[in-house]
C-alpha cells in the first residue's frame, strides 16, 4: 500500500512541480516587454551575418563513444539488483558478476587498445 | 492526502530559495577567491541580490529566434526544471523526513538526474543556433562518459548496506561513516568527480564554455527562462551535494546537539563550497581530456573499487582487506593495460595546426 502511494505522490508532485517554471514563464509575459526585430530576432553569431543553417548534418565523434555507453549502462541495471542481494549470495554471486564484469572489461580493453578511445 | 500536499508544498517552496542562496553564496565566495567584495549593495551583504536578480530576470524580453523550433525551445527549460525538483523527493533530510522513501532511492535519483540531458538537447536543437547546437551535442557526450564511472561508483553502497533505500542507508552508518572506509573514499571522490560532470560546473562546463560556444545550449534563451536553466544547474549542484552527504557522510547523523536536518544541510554545504572552490581555482578541460579522463581513468577506478569492495565485504579481517587491495590493483592494471603503455597524443588536426603555427614563426 504504502509503495503505491510513494508513486502516488510522485504523480502530485509531477503536477505540482510543473508550476514551479511555468509561473514565471506566465508572469514574464505580462511584466516584460515585447518588442521583435528582424535583426534581434535572428539567431546569434558574435554580430555578424548568419551563415547558413545551423539544422545540417555534420560528423559527430561520439559515435563509438555512445556505443560504450551503451553497453556499460546496460550492465549497470544488472548491477543495481545484484548489488542489493550480494551479501546473501556471497562467493558464487562474486564469481558470477565477475565473470559478466570480465567480459565487458575485456571489451573496454579491446576498444581502447583499437583506439575507439582516441579523439581525433 | 494533507501530508502528500505539505510535502510537495515544503520542497517546492524551499528548492527555489535554497537555489537562490546558492547563486549568492557562490558569488560571495568566487568573489572572495579573486580578491574581491561581491554583491554587496542590495540588502545586509547583498543578501537580496537574488531577489533583484530575479525582478531583473522577470522584467527582460523573451526572445525566441527566427526559424527556431517553437515548442522545443519552450519546452526546454521547463522539462530541465522539473527534474531537477523531483531529485528533492527521494533525499531524506531526517529520521522520516523524506518526502517519498522509495524502496529504489538511488535508481530513482540517477534515472531522474539523467533526464536533464534531453532538455539540454532540446535547447540546443530548438535554438536552431550553431552554438547552441555544438553545445547540446558535447554535453550529451559529456553526460553518457560520466554516467557510466557514476552509477559503477554508485553500486558500491547498495552492495554494504544490501539497500537502495536512502534512508537505510543512513542507518546503516551509526557504527561509522563510509567516508572513512578505503572503498568509502574512492567511491566519495568519484562521486564528486563524476558529479560536477554531470551538473556541467568547472572544470566539465564544456557545454557552456564562454570563450569557444558563446553561451552553448543556451546562447538563445533570454529573460526567465535563461534563469530557469541556471536555477535547474543549481537545484542539481545542490542535489547531489545532498546525495553525496548522505551516501558517505551520514546524512543527518552527527553529535545532537543541532537537529539532523541541520546536519545534512551543513554537509550539503560542505560540498557545495567544495563545488565552488574548484570553479574558482581549476581552468576548464579540453574536450579530449574530458574524454579520456571519464573512459580512461575514471571507469578503471570505479571498476576496481567495485571489485575491491565486494572483497572487502566478503571476507572480513586483515586478509579481507588484503584481498581487496590486490583484487581492485589488480582490475585498474588489467582495465588500463599500463603495461602496454598506450601512449595519449593530441588530436590530429590540432597536432597539424600546431605544426603550421610553428611554419609561420620560422618564416619570419
Amino acid at each position: 500500500m504504502n509503495y503505491n502511494l510513494n508513486y502516488l505522490f510522485l504523480g502530485l508532485f509531477f503536477l505540482a512541480a510543473l508550476v514551479v517554471p511555468l509561473l514565471p514563464i506566465v508572469l514574464a509575459r505580462f511584466v516584460a516587454p515585447k518588442k521583435p526585430g528582424r535583426v534581434k530576432n535572428s539567431p546569434y553569431e558574435c554580430g555578424t551575418e548568419g551563415e547558413g543553417d545551423a539544422w545540417v548534418q555534420f560528423r559527430i565523434q561520439y559515435y563509438l563513444f555512445a556505443i560504450l555507453f551503451v553497453v556499460f549502462d546496460v550492465e549497470a541495471l544488472f548491477l543495481f539488483p545484484w548489488a542489493v542481494v550480494f551479501k546473501e549470495m556471497g562467493l558464487q554471486g562474486l564469481a558470477a558478476m565477475g565473470v559478466f564484469l570480465g567480459v565487458l572489461a575485456v571489451g573496454l580493453v579491446y576498444a581502447w587498445q583499437a583506439g575507439a578511445l582516441e579523439w581525433e | 492526502m494533507f501530508n502528500m500536499i505539505l510535502k510537495i508544498g515544503v520542497i517546492l517552496a524551499l528548492a527555489p530559495v535554497g537555489m537562490m542562496y546558492l547563486t549568492w553564496a557562490e558569488r560571495k565566495v568566487i568573489a572572495r577567491i579573486q580578491d574581491r567584495v561581491g554583491p554587496n549593495r542590495v540588502g545586509l551583504y547583498g543578501l537580496l541580490q537574488p531577489l533583484a536578480d530575479g525582478i531583473k530576470m522577470l522584467t527582460k524580453e523573451d526572445l525566441v529566434p527566427e526559424g527556431a523550433d517553437r515548442l522545443c525551445h519552450f519546452l526546454a527549460p521547463i522539462l530541465i526544471v522539473v527534474p531537477a525538483l523531483f531529485l528533492f523527493t527521494v533525499l531524506p533530510f531526517g529520521p522520516g523526513l523524506v518526502a517519498a522513501p522509495l524502496t529504489t532511492g538511488i535508481l530513482f535519483f540517477v534515472a531522474i538526474g539523467s533526464t536533464q540531458t534531453l532538455a539540454i538537447f532540446m535547447a540546443g536543437w530548438g535554438s536552431r543556433n550553431k552554438f547552441s547546437l555544438l553545445g547540446a551535442v558535447r554535453n550529451a557526450a559529456q553526460l553518457i562518459a560520466y554516467e557510466v564511472p557514476l552509477v559503477l561508483s554508485l553500486a558500491v553502497v547498495p552492495m554494504v548496506v544490501g539497500s537502495l533505500n536512502l534512508t537505510e542507508i543512513v542507518e546503516a552508518q551509526r557504527a561509522g561513516i563510509f567516508l572513512f572506509t578505503p572503498w568509502g573514499l574512492t567511491g566519495f571522490l568519484l562521486i564528486l568527480i563524476t558529479g560536477l560532470a554531470e551538473v556541467n560546473r568547472t572544470p566539465f562546463d564544456l557545454p557552456e564554455a564562454e570563450s569557444e560556444i558563446v553561451a552553448g545550449f543556451h546562447t538563445e534563451y533570454s529573460g526567465m527562462k535563461f534563469a530557469l536553466f541556471y536555477m535547474a544547474e543549481f537545484l542539481s549542484t545542490l542535489a547531489i551535494s545532498a546525495l553525496g552527504a548522505t551516501l558517505f557522510m551520514g546524512g543527518w547523523l552527527g553529535p545532537e546537539i543541532i537537529p539532523g536536518w541541520l546536519w545534512v544541510a551543513l554537509k550539503t554545504f560542505l560540498l557545495v563550497f567544495v563545488m565552488i572552490w574548484i570553479r574558482g581555482t581549476w581552468p576548464r578541460f579540453r574536450i579530449d581530456q574530458l574524454m579520456g579522463l571519464a573512459w580512461k581513468v575514471l571507469l578503471p577506478l570505479s571498476l576496481a573499487n567495485l571489485a575491491g569492495t565486494a572483497a572487502w565485504v566478503l571476507i572480513p579481517g586483515w586478509q579481507g582487506t588484503l584481498l581487496s587491495l590486490g583484487l581492485s590493483l589488480g582490475t585498474f592494471l588489467v582495465t588500463t593495460q599500463l603495461w602496454l603503455a598506450p601512449r595519449p597524443h593530441l588530436p590530429r588536426q590540432w597536432v597539424k595546426s600546431l605544426d603550421e603555427e610553428v611554419n609561420i614563426w620560422e618564416s619570419k
